[in-house]
This record gives C-alpha cells, sequence and structure tokens, in this order.
C-alpha cells in the first residue's frame, strides 16, 4: 500500500508515532497528484512549496509534542470556493479568476491552526451550481472510475480526488447534494452536516440558507475525523448553532442493535434506477442482519421538493451573486460605455450559462408581482417538508434512501438539457431544504464498475448516529473498491 | 394652509445615522471624516463568503426611537435584502427591512410656531445599514468610492401623510431631531449627512381625496426640505390648474437650480425583490429589555418645554429655544436647582449672554461660572440690588475668574441706589436743569419722562434703580 492510499485516521497514527513525515506524506500526494491529475483534473492551483511549508511546521508542532489535533500534518483538499488567504479562490469561474481573498474562512483557519496541509484548490461546478462539474470555467474534472464519466457535482474535484488519492480527505459545500451526490458517483464518502454546524464564514455564497461545508474521505473514519475538526459554534457566522460539539470520531461505534431505519417509498419509485434501488435495499438488509429494523415510512410531498429547492437556491443566488459587478473585484468587461453597459458586460461575459440561468430564475421569482406565487409557496412548502421529516424522526433513527438516482453519467451526455442535470438532486435536495445531516456511502457497482451510493439521513446535529450507521454498513459491505488509473 | 385653494399633504422619510462605537454588521469604526476607506473590512466591503452579524446596541437605540415616537414595538421582527446595483453598495443588496419593521404605529406632537401643538402620525421604525459614497472631482476621471460610510447604522422614520405646509415638516424635522439628541442616538449632524430625508408631497382640494404624489430625494437640510416642498406643491397645483395630472414619480431636489428634477417615473420604478435576509436570525428583544429600553428614556424635549413655559412662566419661544441645546438646558435647570429666584431673568441670561460663549464653541463647564454664581448674580438683578448693566460687568469677570461677586459689587461701585432720600436729592437736581422738558411732559409729550429718568440715571453714573427713579420724577413733577 501506497503512504498516499492510508486512510489518515491511520496517517494520524504514523505521523503521531514518527513512523513518517508530514513532510513525507505531503511529497508522497503531490506526486500521486502528479502522475494523474493529468487525467482527473480535479485540482485547480496546487503550490507544492507553501504545502511543503506547512508540512514542515505540522512536524515542527509534533517534534515539540504540540499536535494537539489528529489532522496534525495531514493534507487536505479544498474546494475552490472556500476562501484561502493569498491563495486564489475562483469559484471556477472566470469572474474570480484572478480572485486572492485576504482571509481565510472560518474553516481555513481551523485547518491551519491544526496543522493541516493545503494540497491545493479544487475544482467544481461554476459558483457551486451544478451535478456534473461540467460547468466550470477552467476545465471539466473526470470520474477516476471511468474517465469519460462526471465526476458529480458541484464538489466534484473534491470527490475525485479523494477517489484517486490525490488528496487524502477534502473539503466540499452542499447546497442541494454538491457533497453528497459526487460521492456517491466517484466511490467515496462525504457528509453534509447539519446546518449551522460548520461555520460558513468565507464560503463564498450560493444560497445562504442551505449552503454547508463538509467533509469527504474514503472511509467514514475520514470523514468523522474532518468533521470533527470543522465543526463547532463562530461568533462571525449568525446562523452557526451556539451548542456543544462532542467528537464524533471517538463516538463512532459499528453497532446497529435495535436501530430504527426508516425506508421512504418516494425515494425509490420512478426516476431512480432499479439498480441503484436494489443496491442500497441490499445495504440495508444487511444492516437488518445485525439487528437494525427497516420500516416503510413516507414523506409524501418529495415530489415537490426540487422546485421549492430551485425556487429558494436561485432566489438566493440571484441576490448573492449580484456582488459579481465588475466595481470591486474579479472580472471587469472592457470597452465599456457607461455604468449600466459595465454591469451588463461584466456579468454577461463573467459568469457562465447555467449561473445565468439560475440569477435569472431567481430574479424572476422575487420580482414583485411573482414573489407570493413562488417563493413564498416555496418557503410554505419548505416548513412541510421540515414537519415531515421531524414527524418522521420520531419513530425511526435514521432515513435511508439512494444518494444519486443513477450511477456517474458520461461527459457531455446532460448538458443539453438542464432539467434532466436537475434530476439528478432529486434524492438529496430535501435534506438541505429541512437542514438536516447526510451521509453518501458506497454500496454497490454497476456492471461497468461505476459505484452506487447511499444515503443515511438523520436528526438534526446527529452526526453521530448517521456515522455510526455508515460505519457499520462500511464494515458490512467490505472494503470501497479504488479506481485504477 | 391653503394655496390657490389647495392643501398640501406632506408625509416624511428620515434617515438618521446612529451613533454607535461600530458599524452595524461589522467591528469598524463608526466615525466620520476620516481617511478615505480606512475604516473598512472584508464584511462592510461586501467581500465574497463574509457574514453580517447584528450589532445589538443598533436595535437598543431603534427601539429608543420607537419609544420615544410612542410606537408599538415588534419584538420579534425580520432583516430583508433590498436589492440594487449601485457602485456605492459593495454587496448590491442593502440589509434593511421590509414588511416587519422594528417599530410601528406611533406618532409624534410637534408644537407649532403659533403655540398649537399638532400629532403627527408614525407609521413605522426599521433599522438599516448605509452605503458608501461616490467621489468626484476634477482631479481624477471618473468616478471613486469611498466605502467608510458602509454599514454605518441607520433608522428610517416613515411619518404618515398627516403634515399640511412646509413650516409644519420643519417643526416636526426639528421635534425629530431634538429628540435623537435627547435620546443619545445620533449625532444629528446635517453637513456631515447624519440626517437625510426623502419628502412626498401630494396637493389636493379640502374634502377631495389626496392627490398622486412625488417622492422627492436628496433633501440634506431643514431649509431645503422647507424650499423643496414649496416648490413642489407650487408646481403641482401649477400643473393641476394648467388641466395636467400629477404623475407618480420620484423626483430629485436640485439645490442649484432651485427646484425638483424628475429622476423616474412609476413605471420605471426599482422592483428591489425584498425577501428575508438568510444570513441573520430573526430578532427577538426580550420584554424586559424593551420595557428597561423604555424606561432609560430621558424627559423628551416637548415635555420639558412645556415645563417651563408651565412651571418657570417662560415664554414658549424662549423655552423651545433653551431646550433645543442640551447643554444650555442642563445648565438652566442646574441653575434652577441652586436655588435661582427669577428663571425669567434666568432664561434671558443663558439665551443671551451665555449663548454666546456656547457659540464661540466654549462649554460652560470650562469656565469658572458656576449654576451657583449665576443664581446669585440672578438674584441680585432680581431684588434689584444691582442693574442689568452691572450684571453684564460682574458677568464678564465671574465667568474668567473665580471671584465673591458682592465684592465685585463693592469694588466697582455696582450697588443700585435705591435709598430713596439719595434719589430724591439727584432728582431734584434733573429736574431744576430741564424745565423744558418737565413743561412738555405736563404739555402731553410723553415720552420727556424717558429723558428726564435717563438724565437721573446719568448723573447717578448708572447706580440709581430706574424703576424706583422713575416713580420719584412721576411723583415730583405730578405732584
Amino acid at each position: 500500500m501506497k503512504l498516499y492510499e492510508f486512510p489518515a485516521y491511520k496517517l494520524s497514527e504514523m505521523l503521531r508515532n514518527k513512523e513518517i513525515s508530514s513532510r513525507e506524506l505531503t511529497e508522497a500526494v503531490f506526486v500521486r497528484a502528479d502522475e494523474v491529475d493529468q487525467k482527473v483534473e480535479a485540482y485547480l492551483s496546487r503550490d507544492r512549496e507553501a504545502a511543503l511549508k506547512m508540512a514542515d511546521a505540522a512536524d515542527g508542532m509534533i517534534a515539540a509534542g504540540k499536535n494537539t489535533s489528529r489532522l496534525c500534518g495531514i493534507p487536505v483538499g479544498i474546494k475552490d470556493n472556500i476562501s484561502t488567504t493569498g491563495i486564489a479562490t475562483t469559484c471556477a469561474s472566470k469572474m474570480l479568476e484572478n480572485y486572492v481573498p485576504v482571509f481565510n474562512a472560518t474553516v481555513a483557519d481551523k485547518l491551519e491552526a491544526a496543522g493541516c496541509v493545503f494540497s491545493g484548490k479544487l475544482n467544481m461546478d461554476e459558483f457551486a451550481m451544478g451535478s456534473s462539474t461540467e460547468n466550470s470555467y477552467f476545465k471539466t474534472t473526470k470520474n477516476p472510475f471511468n474517465l469519460g464519466c462526471v465526476p458529480g457535482g458541484s464538489s466534484g474535484g473534491s470527490a475525485a480526488a479523494v477517489s484517486s488519492c490525490e488528496a487524502v480527505v477534502a473539503l466540499g459545500s452542499d447546497t442541494g447534494g454538491s457533497i453528497r451526490q459526487p460521492s456517491s458517483l466517484c466511490g467515496v464518502v462525504g457528509l453534509k452536516p447539519t446546518y449551522g454546524s460548520v461555520s460558513r464564514y468565507g464560503l463564498v455564497a450560493f444560497a445562504s440558507s442551505l449552503d454547508q461545508i463538509g467533509p469527504i474521505g474514503r472511509c467514514v473514519e475520514d470523514v468523522a475525523l474532518l468533521q470533527d475538526e470543522i465543526q463547532g459554534h463562530d461568533p462571525m457566522d449568525a446562523t452557526s448553532a451556539d451548542r456543544s460539539y462532542a467528537s464524533l470520531f471517538d463516538g463512532l461505534n459499528d453497532s446497529v442493535a435495535g436501530l430504527k431505519i426508516g425506508i421512504p417509498s418516494e425515494y425509490f419509485g420512478s426516476g431512480v434506477k432499479h439498480e441503484v434501488a436494489e443496491a442500497v435495499m441490499t445495504a440495508v438488509r444487511e444492516l437488518e442482519k445485525r439487528g437494525a429494523k427497516a420500516v416503510p415510512i413516507s414523506l409524501p410531498s418529495t415530489g415537490y421538493a426540487l422546485s421549492a429547492y430551485y425556487i429558494i437556491a436561485c432566489a438566493e443566488a440571484s441576490s448573492n451573486l449580484a456582488r459579481f459587478d465588475g466595481v470591486k473585484y474579479g472580472y471587469r468587461a472592457k470597452d465599456c460605455d457607461g455604468l449600466i453597459d459595465m454591469y451588463e458586460k461584466t456579468r454577461s461575459e463573467g459568469f457562465g450559462r447555467e449561473v445565468k440561468r439560475r440569477i435569472m430564475l431567481g430574479t424572476f421569482v422575487l420580482s414583485s408581482g411573482y414573489y407570493d406565487a413562488y417563493y413564498k409557496k416555496a418557503k410554505l412548502l419548505q416548513k412541510r417538508i421540515q414537519q415531515e421529516f421531524s414527524d418522521a424522526f420520531s419513530s425511526v433513527d435514521v432515513i435511508v434512501t439512494p444518494t444519486s438516482p443513477f450511477e456517474a453519467f458520461g461527459i457531455g451526455e446532460k448538458t443539453g438539457d438542464p432539467l434532466s442535470m436537475y434530476a439528478a438532486d432529486i434524492c438529496t435536495v430535501t435534506v438541505n431544504i429541512a437542514g438536516l445531516p447526510a451521509v453518501s456511502v458506497p454500496c454497490g457497482y454497476s456492471a461497468k464498475g461505476l459505484p452506487y451510493g447511499m444515503q443515511i439521513i438523520g436528526r438534526k446535529f446527529d452526526e453521530q448516529t448517521v456515522l455510526n450507521t455508515a460505519l457499520a454498513h462500511q464494515r458490512a459491505f467490505g472494503e470501497f473498491r479504488r479506481p485504477e488509473l | 394652509m391653503l394655496i390657490n385653494g389647495y392643501e398640501v399633504v406632506v408625509g416624511l422619510e428620515v434617515h438618521a445615522e446612529l451613533n454607535t462605537k461600530t458599524k452595524i454588521y461589522c467591528s469598524c469604526r463608526n466615525s466620520f471624516g476620516l481617511e478615505v476607506n480606512t475604516q473598512v473590512c472584508p464584511i462592510c466591503l461586501g467581500m465574497p463568503g463574509t457574514l453580517p452579524t447584528l450589532n445589538e446596541k443598533v436595535v437598543e437605540y431603534a427601539i429608543k426611537m420607537g419609544h420615544a415616537l410612542n410606537c408599538s414595538i415588534n419584538r420579534i421582527c425580520k432583516q430583508d435584502r433590498k436589492n440594487y446595483f449601485y457602485p456605492d453598495l459593495p454587496k448590491s443588496y442593502q440589509i434593511s427591512q421590509a414588511d416587519i419593521p422594528l417599530c410601528h404605529d406611533g406618532y409624534l406632537d410637534v408644537i407649532m410656531d403659533n403655540g398649537d401643538v399638532k400629532r403627527i402620525g408614525v407609521e413605522r421604525i426599521h433599522i438599516e445599514e448605509d452605503a458608501g459614497k461616490l467621489l468626484h472631482s476634477d482631479k481624477f476621471e471618473g468616478s471613486l468610492v469611498d466605502f467608510n460610510r458602509c454599514g454605518v447604522p441607520l433608522i428610517e422614520i416613515v411619518s404618515r401623510p398627516d403634515l399640511r405646509s412646509a413650516e409644519e415638516a420643519k417643526a416636526y424635522l426639528e421635534t425629530i431631531r431634538s429628540i435623537l439628541k435627547y435620546i443619545d442616538i445620533s449625532d444629528c449632524k446635517m453637513q456631515e449627512g447624519s440626517i437625510r430625508c426623502d419628502v412626498n408631497v401630494s396637493v389636493h382640494k379640502p374634502g377631495e381625496p389626496f392627490g398622486t404624489r412625488c417622492e422627492m430625494k436628496n433633501v440634506n437640510s431643514f431649509s431645503t426640505v422647507v424650499k423643496g416642498i414649496e416648490f413642489e406643491a407650487r408646481r403641482q397645483i401649477s400643473e393641476l390648474e394648467a388641466g395636467r395630472t400629477i404623475v407618480q414619480e420620484t423626483r430629485r431636489w436640485d439645490d442649484q437650480l432651485g427646484e425638483s428634477v424628475a429622476m423616474r417615473s412609476k413605471e420605471d420604478a426599482q422592483d428591489y425583490r425584498y425577501f428575508p435576509e438568510p444570513d441573520l436570525l430573526t430578532i427577538v428583544v426580550p420584554e424586559e429589555k424593551v420595557a428597561e429600553l423604555k424606561a432609560t428614556l430621558p424627559e423628551l424635549p416637548n415635555a420639558k418645554i412645556m415645563r417651563y413655559v408651565n412651571d418657570y412662566g417662560i415664554g414658549r419661544y424662549d423655552a423651545s429655544m433653551i431646550v433645543d441645546v442640551i447643554e444650555k438646558s442642563e445648565f438652566f435647570e442646574k441653575c434652577i436647582a441652586a436655588g435661582c429666584k427669577s428663571p425669567k431673568i434666568l432664561s434671558n441670561w443663558v439665551l443671551g449672554e451665555i449663548s454666546k460663549f456656547m457659540n464661540e464653541g466654549t462649554a460652560i463647564e470650562d469656565t469658572k461660572l458656576t449654576p451657583e454664581k449665576m443664581s446669585e448674580l440672578v438674584g441680585l438683578i432680581a431684588d434689584g440690588k444691582i442693574s442689568t448693566a452691572a450684571g453684564k460687568t460682574v458677568f464678564d469677570i465671574i465667568i474668567k475668574e473665580d471671584r465673591d461677586i458682592l465684592s465685585i459689587v463693592e469694588e466697582k461701585g455696582l450697588a443700585q441706589v435705591s435709598d430713596e432720600s439719595a434719589l430724591e436729592a439727584i432728582a431734584d437736581e434733573v429736574l431744576a436743569a430741564n424745565e423744558k422738558s418737565v413743561a412738555d411732559y405736563l404739555g402731553g409729550k410723553t415720552n420727556a419722562l424717558g429723558y428726564l429718568v435717563g438724565q437721573c440715571m446719568k448723573l447717578s453714573k448708572g447706580k440709581a434703580n430706574p424703576g424706583a427713579m422713575k416713580e420719584i420724577i412721576l411723583k415730583k413733577i405730578s405732584g
């Protein structure tokens, strides 16, 4: 086994026992990326010198016994919509091609303080809008299991980098499935934490009320480890929850005896590929063998969730992205005739098609005369969906569904049809609408070897039960497959 | 007040910058006049990924104003985004409050120039953030922007259309300003733009429904408010008289032209696409806090004016002049507390000599004048022990030196002569020397009396008590 293939929690022990150094590990990860990233194209930027400096600092902390964090010395990849001081944060957009933040996102600060090494900034759909990473202005990331397929999105770079061992673990962000869906398509584990458990300060906003930063790893333990590092109350984020956060890694337990698993019929019907549903149910039956009990439940408003999601998300996005106007930073069109012309040209040229589509949708649904018909109704629906989940959780401990209704699709296959692309989020958006935690874990492979993912949804702030269920599944399922590159 | 048979209807939207230490959504300093783009941080610059956190002081200040304007308080309310593009607005939206303002449905009693009290409805008070400022100059091409003002907390006070003239609008604004100062939530410096005003004007014939209103922006001083309303009312009346209709529109006051200029019509009205600010939580103010803030309110200027009028017998105009400047009214009340005998005479001194010092920028605390000394001086004048003119001589000394007043009076020989025999001697001398004037008076020229008293004062070198002197002369010549 190569150094870059080890899970973070093992590497953590090796670093603490001084069997390896962070410099050695960082070098190994960079060499791996040097080898395979021309194929996968997961990274938007990597800075070896800066990373080695961080590695040396981590080694210094370990030598001095000041490594209080388990992640000290571990290379972490960061999605390119998370602000990093002095490192370009492009959101994979022409608009921010040359934008370098003067401040760190809270999560980046936390990782730096823990002694993590930044292995680079990862590709994504422009401003996190998309389900395939094809909306990146710079490059299309490939699925490591099949380079002709998409890695999913919007955190496609993060999932592909972890899957191909170009990163040990990575941060993604999830607004409607953007951590879970690419994790599913790339055969890795990705957690969308409870809304409010990870600070959004420094995450370039797509839809403020739905966005959440979360960890991606090759195993449940690594996801727990990274979540431990980034969760916690942040006074800089008013929506961050002020409560105590216990270590998920320390709380990991693979016993599912007595666990009640809700199986919502709405997530296994039309639109979901039969093989995917089968793989998920097979995994559930394995959990039942270990003492869990599956209970059929109903979440009747699910069918409206996608509409509500796209209304709320686009409305917020139209406002959040209004600041990219060419005045202060980022792209500004040339040869403009006055202020309005500058605004129009800058935004027409600086944003890609999907971003513009969503800004227009969002502008429309907030317009006077349409607000009540769209935005207000969507918010009502959000309340109802939240209520349905909360009712369901009075009788079950977790809810299990497919993550993506289908496995990775071919590059270019859905780009001409935005609605079929939006349908990729059908199983994941409700979780954001309800603000719940959910993890995606691999649960099977197609005939062509492409991974399927299972989504485990939990009660608010009950990441522990979600991850424990995932761990039980991981142990029952056996080693997740790694792609051949 | 009617103009050509039309009644003017005015509503005001007053924006007041709050004087909190820090800005509304970040910890930058809230202060005016500092070097361009130095009081800024990633948050108030709206850099990607930054988030606002609400300064609770802003909510407290706004609730205080709500109490002062007799409003109901929405203990539970939210903040909303008002979306529009402009280079001085870095996020391209302003965080404000749309359908649920912090304070609503209050009123303000305004004392008009003629002494009438008029109740003006207050529709709402909400909190919001200020934008930056565009800079234009011959020294550079294009426009530059100063973001220092971004995120300065504002309250917007929206009146009902209850004002009926420019004068009423001015009186309303002056009362608002006075309250803001008394509850110490705004610096109220018009020239620094800390109070700004949008004016809604319509005209109609009494008994008929309200006319179509026009909103006028950029009205940045109280005198412009008066000019603007008068201009706009005349413009609308002449439109109607010419058989045209008023178009609902937003106009801009052009101070140089001295007229309002059309900006945009209702059809072009901006759609601000308000929606709840997802980055901020619902504001929840505990009931006890609302009550506590009410308890901290000082006596408000209107109540103070009425108290001065009723308890001290001071004219309403003088009372409002004293109350208008907190320092004057504080000094006035300290003198009363020190046992001042005549609030009426005291008020003349506060508005005269003491105001002169304050207007020059000297705080009374920085002089040697104490409320006790001032009360003593007023007492001497009230008792006729010294004349007002002599009082001025004493005042000029005790404001600079910590000296005993009576010893000054003695040293300068300022004591008024009220002794009857001494006054009679003076009268006899003057009457003997001015027989013609005596004859004039007796012949009906009453102003000759003043001349005779004046001569007596002159002879006494100003020390004679003029009242007593006059009586003695009258007695002697008509006796």
